[in-house]
């Protein structure tokens, strides 16, 4: 066959692995369709949420499907504030995805960066770092939100950074432990005994072997980020209210649970428990069809 | 039509799930009134069980069940004698106490006026006190006991309101001496009252135990055993009671009332309460008012807020029966002054404002703002009933006016420190009047803010009225009730007239018990197992 | 082993120093406790009385002393609202967080590990599949949001578990714990299983992704070519290898396990440090979110000591110090 002598790019041959799993590629039309969602929120929710002017309390806690005032219906019905379920959710996956994804990478690329310069330096680099890292991951995380909070006040951005100082220790502790291990691994060795440059040694051999952990961590990271963001907003520290995320909406919800309000709560959460399913479906066979060891 | 019915069959489906855990639904399954046992959820915690250490609203309520004070106040904070009989000003500077001979504390010993003058002394001197009593014994200048069934207090100045402060200050024995500290209290060592209940057990943020004190001079109660549950979180409350947990919660969230008032294994009792919801407005700054400017976000050249017509329009522009109705779920009153209708001082000519959106846009114009401007409103995050959803639906009223508002909340302790040092324009907050009369609030929110003179203490917006203020103090001044009430409602009619404060709202406070038991709630929003009772 | 402990011990002070300063200087950014603990009706003398009681009146930099000179005699200064050592308080609450945290991470290692064990030997089989989906759910859904749900379900309609608090305790060694009793242990399935859902996806997924790389290394090969059984495989050879990165997780999740009870212990009005936590940082008791943080902190290097010496153990190769020593 001719194919065979056909140069294959790099990129059609991760995406024909990739297309492998069927599931993987549920995962992924329904992130793209997320993403796109997320994008478009405002050209297709029938209503803009966030604008108090577009709302009118006296339609508040509608069910899905009944009739307002104005003889309007909403599909998913209606919040406490009269905001149509629909509308919030399709803008609240733009603020939890916008949110969730920020900080994760930000705080894995500065765990990361962090975490193989511990390994590999050693000596007083690693054990300051490593106490940095200790008291980060011992100060509670809604302690430090409240500080960022009362110093800079509330928004999406500072939700963020708030995220970023909680998170990005952890990828730097676990991305130690296993440079640590790999450290011990001939090929390290050899490379130091080869005297190659410190930096080729860190890049090109430490931090592919290292990065599969760290990928499992950050797609479980994305959405601890934003069931985290969700309970920072349930204490009454997150969101600014009028700009519901999807955690916002479920723990505004949460009040009207036990009222058999259910919709409130349970569509954004439907929403997020999709979101985040769909990110770790194409997290998974993307890890695997990256990662050069599982190569058969 | 057509379009939806896979989203309605949907919803039939997740409702049919969901929906057996609604509490209108919830099966009571565990019947635990053993007859004598009272278990009761709290929505806040009991930071100690010395009666002098902490001047806090839970405190004052559980320790009311260990101790007595001298004058009680009623459901609705009329005042009523307690261990003194009767009470009465001989001169405008000396008041008189007759105390009860029968009463004797839980340890056997009997309670005469020594008892209380040790108690007066004491409560203004606890070490390490957060919130004192100090202020309710500041105005007792001698303290004297003729006999040990008499007390009698001498003021510098007339004080007409002595009863309504002795009345927050409760009795412990005298020869606990003055060496006993808070965690002889709370160890129960020293938690020695004449009230109808004794002391047990106190675990900080957990629970409180009392036990009943068998021969209660004012007749004893019927629950043997009064065990108080700290239940901050309100649907873990809602959920305790359903479960048979605990058998009388207070608080009771307002998303849940009609759910509970369904369900017929659950009583639900109200009362009004003194705490009214306002909005403060920064009324006295001619510039720089933090947080108001013109619609494209530049400062305006005069504070607009200082002109009374636009708050006037402000409060006009709010259906506070919208927001009673759809957010308060009914269970709230709107409000037109500081205290609910006939509470002492209020006025009888004052009501809650309509909604009226071309009124408040004609103030607007009238003042020079025809457009509008931009204003951001700060309020708290779950200090009082709903907060942060009223605010929300402030704003919302307010852009129809034109007011391009943002709401942003925090917690309590951000919001108080910042809106005491002015750096808002406009708040949220409410008021608990802690004495049931006018002079409450118009002191702390309305009075000419004066540190020395410990007047509005809480006057975030600093609204100063020479008027009002002349009028406040010579109430404060006049022993005589009814003059004093006329005094305190003519003040309170020129405030609101003048748009001091824009009273938003009075809470009703919501308790819940499982059937066969009743509660007679308080104004005062104290939670009393004196006040539960079985119905046969 | 000596030197290497008294090094940590000394950065472990260091450490706590530094907490110390940032909470300092942290509730002090956020607020003055004085605005929420004396009662609104109060007048401005009452205030400057409560703020001189509480000793903040001083400048910031010499409260800080003060609190430096009580420390080093073992006492982190009393709490502003309950007027009782800090210190006392915590470690009063200490007992049941632990007890709670403990339960939820034996909860999570016993079924993650063998799940993510599972998912990660037939990694396309329905069995495998199922159960990361299943772990899915377990880390997307908000925990306030789970712990209601459960408490709805098993309390309230089932009738089966009590809705909230801590059981009957009985003494062991000293210390008074609940899992003992029947009582107790009722009390403590859900809040365990709440907080416990989070750290088990993570395991799951893990465990998972440990044993198919662990399935791909040379000596694994090597073992199965040699014509060992496939349990002895398993059990001896990709186990053990999987164990590191697993321990550390287990090691750092341990600590935010304890500090992020949090939200359960709200839901669930269980009596421990976190709901205590929550209620002072509200309150801004400076001396309780100190003593919360030192004795957080110093659990936290304690946790983090014996990971690195599991590690020793489990990996010869790691020396123990190798942070010190590594990199000449």
């Amino acid at each position: 066959m001719t194919t065979i002598n056909k140069e294959i790019s790099p990129a059609r041959q991760i995406w024909e692995e990739f297309a492998a799993s069927k599931l993987a590629v549920i995962g992924m039309i329904l992130l793209l369709t997320i993403i796109l969602i997320a994008i478009f929120a405002p050209i297709i929710s029938p209503q803009n949420p966030y604008d108090q002017s577009q709302l009118d309390v006296m339609n508040n806690k509608l069910a899905p499907g009944e009739k307002s005032l104005s003889n309007q219906t909403y599909i998913l019905g209606t919040d406490d504030q009269g905001r149509d379920m629909l509308s919030a959710i399709f803008y609240g996956i733009r603020t939890s995805l916008a949110v969730g994804v920020a900080s994760t990478i930000v705080a894995a690329a500065i765990g990361l960066s962090f975490g193989l310069i511990a390994a590999y330096f050693g000596g007083w680099v690693d054990t300051l770092i490593m106490r940095i890292v200790d008291i980060q991951l011992s100060f509670p995380a809604i302690l430090l939100a409240l500080i960022l909070l009362a110093v800079f006040g509330q928004g999406v951005d500072k939700v963020i950074i708030a995220l970023i100082t909680v998170q990005w220790a952890y990828y730097a502790r676990t991305v130690r432990a296993s440079a640590l291990v790999e450290m011990q691994k001939e090929y390290v060795e050899a490379a130091k005994v080869l005297a190659l440059s410190k930096t080729r040694t860190l890049f090109k051999h430490l931090l592919p072997n290292c990065l599969p952990p760290l990928i499992v961590v950050a797609t479980v990271q994305v959405a601890h980020a934003i069931a985290l963001e969700a309970t920072l907003s349930f204490l009454g520290l997150g969101l600014p209210i009028t700009e519901p995320s999807l955690g916002l909406l479920i723990s505004n919800g949460f009040t009207y649970l036990m009222s058999g309000k259910y919709w409130i709560s349970f569509y954004p959460g439907l929403a997020l428990l999709i979101t985040i399913m769909s990110i770790n479906l194409v997290a998974d066979q993307l890890r695997d069809v990256l990662n050069p060891r599982l190569k058969k | 039509m057509q379009k939806y019915a896979f989203t309605k069959r949907f919803s039939t489906i997740v409702s049919g799930v969901l929906a057996p855990l609604a509490i209108s639904q919830a099966i009571l399954i565990t019947p635990v009134l053993q007859a004598k046992d009272l278990t009761v959820g709290l929505s806040a915690s009991i930071t100690s069980m010395d009666p002098h250490y902490h001047n806090l609203t839970p405190n004052n309520g559980l320790l009311r069940h260990i101790f007595d004070s001298l004058i009680r106040q009623d459901f609705a904070q009329n005042l009523v004698p307690g261990l003194a009989k009767s009470w009465r000003a001989i001169d405008a500077t000396t008041w008189e106490f007759k105390l009860r001979r029968d009463v004797r504390f839980h340890d056997g010993s009997p309670f005469t006026a020594a008892d209380v003058a040790f108690s007066l002394k004491r409560a203004p001197s606890v070490p390490n006190s957060p919130s004192s009593f100090a202020p309710y014994v500041k105005a007792i200048t001698e303290i004297l006991t003729p006999d040990p069934y008499t007390v009698i207090l001498k003021t510098a100045s007339p004080y007409p309101l002595m009863p309504n402060d002795v009345a927050t200050v409760l009795i412990v024995p005298a020869k606990l001496g003055e060496k006993v500290t808070t965690e002889d209290f709370n160890s129960g060592r020293a938690a020695i009252g004449t009230g109808p209940y004794k002391f047990a057990e106190y675990t900080p943020n957990q629970r409180v135990v009392l036990k009943t004190n068998f021969g209660y001079w004012s007749g004893e109660e019927p629950w043997e055993k009064v065990t108080f549950k700290i239940l901050p979180s309100a649907p873990t409350r809602v959920a305790a009671l359903l479960s048979g947990d605990v058998d009388f919660i207070e608080g009771v969230p307002t998303a849940d009332l009609s759910g509970l008032s369904r369900n017929p294994k659950v009583s639900l009792s109200s009362r009004i309460s003194n705490r009214v919801i306002y909005l403060t407005l920064d009324s006295n700054r001619q510039t720089g008012s933090p947080f108001v400017f013109d619609k494209l976000g530049k400062p305006l050249a005069k504070n607009p807020l200082t002109d009374s017509r636009v708050r006037r329009a402000l409060s006009i522009a709010i259906d506070r029966t919208a927001i009673v109705s759809r957010v308060m779920e009914g269970s709230a009153i709107a409000a037109g002054q500081l205290l609910p209708d006939g509470g002492f001082g209020t006025s009888k000519n004052l009501r809650a404002e309509k909604q009226d959106l071309n009124m408040a846009r004609k103030l607007l114009t009238e003042a020079g703002y025809p457009d509008g401007f931009a204003l951001t409103l700060h309020g708290p995050a779950g200090r009082y009933i709903n907060d942060d959803k009223i605010a929300q639906v402030v704003v919302q009223m307010w852009k129809r006016i034109g007011v391009d508002t943002k709401v942003e909340t925090m917690p309590s302790a951000i919001l108080f420190t910042r809106g005491s040092k002015l750096e808002f324009s406009a708040i949220l907050v409410g008021w608990g009047s802690e004495t049931g009369e006018a002079s409450s609030p118009l002191r702390a929110l309305i009075a000419t803010f004066d540190k020395d003179k410990g007047m509005g203490t809480s006057n975030r917006g600093r609204y100063s009225n020479s008027e009002v203020d002349r009028l406040i103090n010579a109430a404060l001044a006049t022993v005589e009730d009814s003059k004093r009430a006329a005094l305190l409602a003519q003040a309170t009619e020129i405030a609101m007239r003048d748009t001091a404060i824009v009273p938003l709202h009075f809470e009703v406070s919501n308790w819940a018990t499982q059937r066969g038991l009743k509660y007679t709630g308080r104004s005062d929003q104290y939670t009393f197992a004196m006040d539960v009772r079985t119905v046969k | 082993m000596l030197a290497y402990t008294l090094r940590r011990l000394t950065q472990s002070v260091f450490v706590l120093f530094v907490m110390a300063v940032l909470v300092f200087l942290g509730v002090y950014a956020i607020g003055n406790p004085i605005e929420l603990l004396v009662n609104p009706q109060a007048d401005e003398i009452e205030k400057m009385r409560a703020t001189v009681a509480l000793g903040l009146d001083k400048p910031l930099y010499e409260q800080f002393m003060v609190f430096l000179k009580g420390a080093i005699n073992g006492d982190l200064g009393r709490s502003f609202v309950f007027g009782v050592p800090a210190l006392g308080l915590i470690l009063s609450k200490m007992v049941a967080t632990i007890e709670l945290a403990l339960c939820a991470m034996i909860i999570a290692v016993s079924i993650g590990i063998p799940l993510g064990l599972i998912a990660g030997l037939k990694p396309d089989g329905i069995v495998a599949r199922t159960i990361m989906a299943g772990s899915i759910v377990g880390f997307s859904l908000p925990t306030f949001w789970v712990g209601l749900v459960l408490i709805m379900f098993f309390s309230v309609y089932l009738g089966w578990l009590p809705s909230n608090g801590r059981g009957e305790t009985v003494s062991l060694l000293g210390v008074q714990v609940s899992f003992l009793t029947w009582d107790g242990l009722t009390h403590l399935f859900m809040p365990a299983l709440n907080l416990a859902l989070f750290k088990l996806s993570l395991l799951i997924r893990l465990t998972r992704a440990q044993t198919r790389e662990a399935l791909l290394q040379d000596y694994v090969k090597f073992a199965r070519a040699k014509g060992l059984s496939q349990s002895r495989v398993i059990g001896v050879h990709v186990l053990k290898n999987i164990m590191i990165p697993i321990v550390t997780v287990i090691g750092l999740e341990f600590g935010s396990v304890i500090a992020f009870a949090i939200v359960t212990e709200s839901i669930f009005a269980w009596p421990g440090t976190g709901k205590l936590l929550i209620d002072s940082i509200n309150q801004l008791d400076r001396p309780v979110i100190v003593a919360y943080l030192m004795v957080i902190v110093a659990l936290f290097i304690f946790i983090n000591f014996a990971v690195d010496i599991i590690y020793s153990y489990l990996d010869p190769r790691v020396r123990l110090g190798q942070s010190a020593g590594a990199g000449h």
